[in-house]
């Protein structure tokens, strides 16, 4: 019997495993698919929104305020990238700047610092490459950019630290309430729990409503993106907005913290809850809205295209708290944007309610730092240099196009929660993240795979699941 | 700092050929960089034939073709340093590489020959909707799989773009027990040799679908299908034209690009049409002492042509590290310009002070042209006109110019070059 199950390890079960980890009880962490990160918290803008953009007094306002201001502090903490690098909300119309002063206002009631309203001068001296057309523009500094693979991951791995279990492959298909807790019947057999987090993104309300009356409804609304090459990254400094319409908060573009360039999402309501398919009309629309607001991006540099699915939900709020009827059933449900922002302050929320309902202790030993993959690039010669006599294999690139050593991939496999597929060393090391897209790289990163998992080639994996890059070997149905 | 007369970036054909051509014009001191664990570079993996014909007067496979230059090198007693990894080369000619024995380490160039080659354009560069599983493939790496491993990465194929990289992967995937069920190309005609077309689509019955393209991808982990559509002329797909091929494997084969990411670093000017350096006569870009030649400085068709430039660009480096290089005394540059349906010129400047006597000037066209004719003009006066039945993007076009010619033009600033109706 866990004292705590929690449902997901994307960013909120991850953040709110880590602050769980704090206390001594027994935790597991269950995840359908074969790694962290794997759903909404993978595909997103990765942005740490300043916080003016929600319903004053609404928990989105409250927890993107507060994980703002906790992030820097935790990126150091768990060693992942993060860069404040400032937000800019455009408005290009002067009969849209009320608007835009009451984005401000409420940036203030909402606690948001810093903030100031630039004229159409100040905004193009920032960022010169932002359309000519601009009136003027809501500039937040403490806006941020993060790596939300580098962030969840860092979680999970902290929390695994500090004793917290993670079970991956595992399905939760049905929850029973029993005496003193839950059953949760799995694909991989049956667990029982005191108490249990719901932190499964789009499919919360499934999980809701296996223990309460009161159905909830999580809508998978649908974000297209584009990513351009590095070359690009240098348009713009900051990320750029339009004002919010009514399905959210328009086409951004933004620097990302490894240098390119991201521009999205587009916001379509879609029934399947796997549907991260992109769409002609929904890449043509990101293309179309990004130019509007920043001029001459280099479209020719885009390098992939992506969409996520954000777990939306008709209160347009952030939902945690314990089901009225299932004592022990907290929900950590809706969590579309701001959600990477808020994420810390979301685990720290979901983990109190959870240890002021169970009477949790705090742990003595509890770790509060991790460290991350070494990126030698923050090494110096003579470092580099150290590190390869001691390991070659970090004299050895495997990935040209983000100079991704066979050393980082080792590093990546090997620890605790390591990368089994493909995408997990990508999500970990960046290796066939860049302008070739793992074509150079990705039968170099599978030798290594199937030599330090002992595995076959064939046994690999694009991201677990049937998702298996060679089928055979040559000649085989001859 | 070890210090090198020539070093060079990249040990396939361009790197080789470059290295001989360096050491018999005089150069000792030669170092060729090579990422991979061999040198051969991308004909490692080709083992189909049709490579030599121009320069051996024989059929060879892409890594005989390459052994050929291999031995070269080895005879000569050509250095080579293999696994290792350039990571920089600053504006005066430190190359900066890394490997598991040296570690980091540096080395001072009197000249650089770039001859990094080229990468595929991934499916992003095209924007392709659809779902992102496993079994989307580019071509070269599924080439890489079967011919070098022996590994098939699917059984039913649908392949995007007929550059010959994915018409040869056709022909391999079938002989290697796939079934290939389509080639679709958005453009009207094909980006690959007419030869390919023939012997690696037409022998097998594999259908090539001009004006098509890829409209969505089905599957969620590995690929179950992908949907073909019709284009009109601007490349949109046409409504109501939508086919479903099921297969669990998409091959990608949209052209490649020129790897010039040390290039820019290093500050070597670029042709944006090319991706590749500017160069001019010499093959020598806008830095001093520092060359290019290969798929690094344009796409070829045919490894004949590379080896034939990089042993110029090899010779030119050789001159340079002699200070035999003639001045360009008359400090006359003749710029190339390419206009209707020549798309770019390799090279794209002349002193004629320092050409040979007959400089091959490479290009591409824009589109498919009969019935034509390849003009140049030296100023406003004709001085080529020379009739082709049809010229296509697939295949590189080539205009020999002689000195004697230019020289008979003492004023000459500009040689145009374009396709004409007559």
């Amino acid at each position: 019997m866990y004292d705590v199950v929690i449902i997901g390890a994307g960013v909120s079960g991850a953040a709110t495993a880590r602050e769980l980890s704090r206390y001594q009880a027994k935790i597991c962490v269950i995840e359908k698919e074969e790694d962290v990160c794997c759903g909404t918290s993978k595909a997103n803008s990765a942005i740490v929104h300043a916080g003016y953009d929600a319903v004053t007094g609404s928990l989105k306002a409250k927890l993107n305020v507060r994980g703002n201001e906790m992030m820097e502090g935790l990126s150091k903490e768990l060693d992942f990238p993060f860069k404040k690098c400032g937000s800019l909300v455009l408005c290009l119309d002067k009969e849209d700047y009320p608007s835009l002063q009451a984005l401000y206002e409420r940036g203030v009631a909402n606690g948001v610092k810093q903030m100031r309203i630039l004229d159409r001068e100040e905004v193009l001296s920032m960022e010169p490459n932002v359309t000519g057309k601009v009136y003027a523009a809501l500039y937040a500094p403490t806006a941020g950019i993060v790596c939300p693979f580098g962030l969840n991951i860092a979680l999970a791995e902290n929390a695994y630290a500090n004793g917290v279990e993670f079970r991956f492959d595992t399905k939760v298909e049905d929850i029973r309430k029993t005496e003193g807790g839950y059953e949760l019947h799995t694909s991989k057999g049956t667990l029982s729990a005191k108490c249990i987090v719901n932190a499964a993104g789009v499919y919360a309300d499934r999980l809701h409503n296996m223990v309460s009356d009161e159905k909830m409804q999580i809508i998978p609304r649908r974000g297209d993106y584009c990513l351009l090459d590095k070359s690009a990254g240098g348009h713009v400094g900051m990320t750029i907005f339009a004002l919010p319409g009514k399905l959210g908060k328009g086409i951004l573009v933004s620097p990302t913290v490894h240098g390119n360039l991201l521009i999205g999402p587009t916001a379509v309501d879609v029934e399947d809850k796997e549907g991260t398919n992109t769409t002609r009309e929904g890449l043509e629309q990101v293309i179309e809205k990004a130019g509007m607001n920043v001029k001459d991006i280099p479209m020719r540099q885009v390098i992939t295209s992506f969409a996520g699915l954000r777990a939306h939900t008709e209160t347009d709020d952030f939902i945690i708290e314990e089901v009225k009827d299932a004592p022990g059933f907290i929900d950590c449900a809706g969590i579309e944007s701001p959600g990477i922002a808020s994420c810390p302050a979301i685990g720290e929320m979901t983990a109190q309610i959870v240890r002021d309902k169970m009477g949790l202790k705090e742990k003595e030993d509890f770790i509060s730092t991790r460290k991350g993959i070494l990126n030698p690039e923050t090494l110096d010669k003579e470092e580099r240099n150290a590190l390869i006599k001691e390991n070659p294999a970090y004299g050895n690139i495997i990935c040209r196009c983000e100079m991704i050593t066979e050393g980082e991939i080792i590093d990546a496999i090997r620890r605790p929660l390591g990368a089994k597929s493909l995408d997990g060393v990508k999500r970990r090391t960046r290796a066939g993240m860049g302008r070739c897209q793992s074509g150079f790289c990705s039968p170099r990163t599978m030798e290594i795979l199937a030599r330090e998992r002992g595995a076959d080639m064939s046994d690999i994996t694009k991201s677990g699941g049937k998702s298996h890059i060679i089928v055979g070997t040559n000649k085989d149905t001859l | 700092m070890e210090k090198y007369d020539i070093v060079i970036i990249g040990g396939g054909p361009a790197g080789l050929a470059a290295a001989v051509s360096a050491r018999k014009n005089g150069i000792d001191s030669i170092l060729i960089l090579e990422r991979d664990k061999e040198l051969g570079g991308i004909l490692n993996q080709c083992i189909h034939n049709g490579f030599g014909l121009h320069t051996f007067k024989e059929e060879l496979t892409g890594p005989e073709y390459a052994q050929r230059f291999i031995s070269q090198a080895q005879e000569l007693d050509i250095a080579y340093k293999l696994n290792t990894m350039v990571m920089d080369i600053s504006h005066d000619k430190i190359v900066t590489a890394m490997n598991r024995e040296d570690g980091l380490f540096e080395i001072q160039a009197k000249a650089v020959i770039l001859a990094m080659g080229c990468r595929e354009r991934a499916r992003g560069a095209l924007n392709i909707p659809g779902f992102r599983p496993a079994g989307i493939y580019s071509a070269g790496t599924a080439q890489r799989l079967v011919n070098m491993e022996g590994y098939m990465p699917g059984r039913e194929v649908v392949i995007l773009g007929s550059g010959d990289i994915g018409l040869i992967m056709a022909r391999r995937m079938t002989l290697e027990g796939a079934k290939v069920k389509v080639v679709s190309e958005l453009m009207p005609y094909s980006g690959g040799l007419k030869r390919n077309i023939v012997q690696c689509l037409d022998d097998y019955g594999i259908p090539l679908k001009l004006s098509h393209t890829v409209v969505d991808i089905k599957g969620k982990e590995r690929v179950e299908g992908v949907t073909i559509a019709e284009v009109d002329g601007k490349g949109k797909p046409i409504p109501g034209t939508e086919e479903f091929y099921s297969c669990d494997t998409l091959l990608l084969s949209v052209g490649l690009i020129p790897e010039n990411e040390l290039s820019g670093k290093m500050g070597v000017e670029m042709n944006p049409v090319t991706s590749g350096p500017k160069v001019n006569e010499s093959l020598e870009t806008n830095i001093e002492g520092v060359f290019a030649c290969g798929n690094v400085l344009h796409v070829h068709d045919l490894v004949d042509f590379v080896s034939e430039e990089a042993a110029a660009a090899g010779k030119n480096a050789a001159l340079y590290v002699k200070g035999e290089e003639a001045e360009a005394a008359d400090g006359r540059e003749i710029i190339l310009r390419p206009v209707e349906g020549v798309r770019y010129t390799v090279p794209g400047t002349i002193h004629t002070a320092r050409m040979d006597d007959t400089l091959t000037v490479r290009f591409r066209v824009g589109g498919v042209y009969k019935n034509c004719y390849v003009s140049v003009y030296f100023d406003e006066e004709r001085v080529i006109h020379r009739r082709r039945q049809v010229v296509a993007p697939g295949e590189m076009e080539e205009v020999k110019l002689t000195k004697e010619q230019l020289l008979q033009y003492p004023d000459l600033k500009t040689v145009t070059f374009k396709i004409e109706d007559e």
